[in-house]
């Protein structure tokens, strides 16, 4: 089986999480999603370290972003679909 | 593999309170923080015994004493410790502590150090730690049926591999021990914040998941909005976290309820240090994440093996209980592969399933009940670290 280069928890969600080290710009990613085995290819958008999110589609400021198929906080900014998503697009609603 | 848990079993020292312990220490407890340089006297002197210094015991009262008792006895009383000898500069709260311990049943001898000073006390409790060490010594480990062991869990310097891999890996072994009659027991309170809703859903009855809210939701009123001054980002998720790739309390929380699996429910809440008293099952332990604080809390409840999920590579060991790291991060396993005990990173390559991964735990709880030095405790870490509530009077 081919290794992938991203893992979804659920089917709902809008942010995955890259799982291999190294991963550049313009990589053609293999997605995996856990929940079903099911896959999808998408295009990274920027270098992303290990354990780092790409967003799964186009996004709106102010949009909420879904992991777990759980709501993880909100969008603080546009993101492209397969750019890096982390503490400068994406914020906690609880604290 | 179409395991049978129910046949599995482990090499394990059968105490006489009827509870079966998988380490063999003599313990040097201080009672308080000026009790500390006497019991590394003593363990100094005495070969085979170990000191546990803490920085409290002084001052403190209400509820913060309580914990501090119950913490001080709840060590003493683990079933991995064989014996233990208290010290403290007074006789009466040492005394509170030895006759706490002794209702286990195993041998326990107080000493303080007023009216004897420091040198005396440690050559009257190095006779007896001695005698300590002789007993403890000729115990011998026998054959336990893996449902007799307590295990607990909480992860640390998570990331998102935490949440796909290592903390799944615990849940699946709760989802196949538990049935066997293991005690199990998670918390981290502030860190469900953001899947609150999904961990009340867990409890096994509604009378149960409404007492686990309350204890929440006063965690998040008195303790986080009482002193906030951010949205906590750097302290939860920690910067390590962040450096991980988590980004939100939500999305840590998520990945950290990961940890009881599909099918478990909890029974019962646990004060910090509490021991449970509704019998076999899933327990809630009402406790800070920070890794050594909440192990030194379950040990003192009576936890005798700790599994711990980790992404960035956490270090953290216990003096009294080992503690099992667990990775799916494969940059962790080779940059920090020294501080792991199970590499599950199979799962982010899609090699290896949860359920391989959850035997493999099983697998390896088992050695190391039996024996096996895990990782924190082959590198020698010890964090004994009490939980205090508020400032001392």
């Amino acid at each position: 089986m081919t290794i992938p280069h991203l893992l979804v928890h659920d089917r709902k969600d809008n942010v995955g999480v890259v799982v291999v080290e190294g991963l550049t710009a313009g990589t053609r990613m293999l997605a995996a999603v856990t929940e079903d085995d099911s896959s999808f290819e998408i295009e990274a958008g920027n270098d992303v370290p290990i354990g780092h999110k790409v967003a799964l589609r186009d996004i709106a400021d102010g949009d909420t972003a879904i992991k777990y198929g759980e709501d993880i906080g909100r969008f603080v900014a546009d993101v492209a679909r397969g750019e890096h998503v982390h503490v400068h697009n994406l914020k906690t609603k609880r604290w | 593999m179409a395991a049978n848990y129910s046949n599995l079993t482990f090499k394990g020292y059968r105490r006489d309170n009827g509870r079966v312990g998988v380490r063999n220490h003599v313990v040097i407890l201080p009672v308080d923080d000026i009790s500390n340089a006497a019991c590394e006297a003593v363990a100094n002197n005495i070969k085979g015994t170990l000191a546990l210094p803490h920085a409290y015991g002084r001052l403190q009262f209400g509820a913060d004493l309580d914990l501090h008792f119950r913490t001080m006895i709840g060590t003493g009383a683990n079933p991995n410790v064989a014996a233990c000898i208290v010290i403290g500069i007074e006789p009466g709260w040492t005394k509170k502590i030895v006759d706490g311990i002794a209702e286990t049943g195993k041998p326990v001898a107080g000493f303080s150090i007023e009216q004897n000073g420091d040198l005396k006390t440690i050559m009257d409790a190095s006779r007896k730690a001695k005698e300590f060490v002789h007993y403890a010594t000729e115990l011998q480990r026998e054959d336990c049926a893996v449902g007799e062991l307590w295990v607990s869990t909480k992860c640390g310097e998570s990331d998102t591999t935490t949440g796909l891999g290592s903390c799944p890996t615990v849940g699946n072994m709760y989802d196949k021990l538990l049935p066997e009659g293991i005690y199990g027991c998670f918390g981290e309170t502030s860190e469900i914040t953001g899947a609150e809703h999904i961990c009340k859903q867990r409890a096994a009855s509604p009378e149960v998941g409404e007492r686990w809210y309350a204890m929440w939701k006063a965690y998040q009123d008195d303790v986080i909005f009482a002193h906030q001054t951010d949205d906590l980002s750097e302290s939860q998720p920690t910067k390590g976290n962040i450096e991980g790739g988590l980004t939100t309390i939500e999305e840590k929380a998520l990945g950290n309820l990961e940890k009881i699996g599909r099918t478990s429910k909890f029974i019962d809440i646990l004060e910090p240090a509490e021991a449970p008293r509704s019998g076999k099952g899933l327990y809630f332990m009402d406790s800070s994440s920070a890794a050594a604080e909440c192990v030194t809390l379950m040990a003192a409840g009576g936890y005798v093996v700790h599994t711990f999920p980790t992404g960035q590579g956490n270090v953290i060991g216990n003096p009294i209980v080992p503690v099992i790291k667990i990775t799916a991060n494969p940059r962790t396993v080779r940059t920090m592969g020294e501080h792991v005990d199970l590499d599950v990173s199979g799962i982010l390559r899609r090699e290896m399933t949860i359920d391989d991964a959850g035997d493999a735990l099983i697998d390896m709880i088992v050695r190391t009940a039996s024996g096996r030095s895990t990782a924190a405790e082959a590198l020698g870490h010890r964090e004994f670290v009490m939980t205090k509530l508020y400032r001392s009077a």
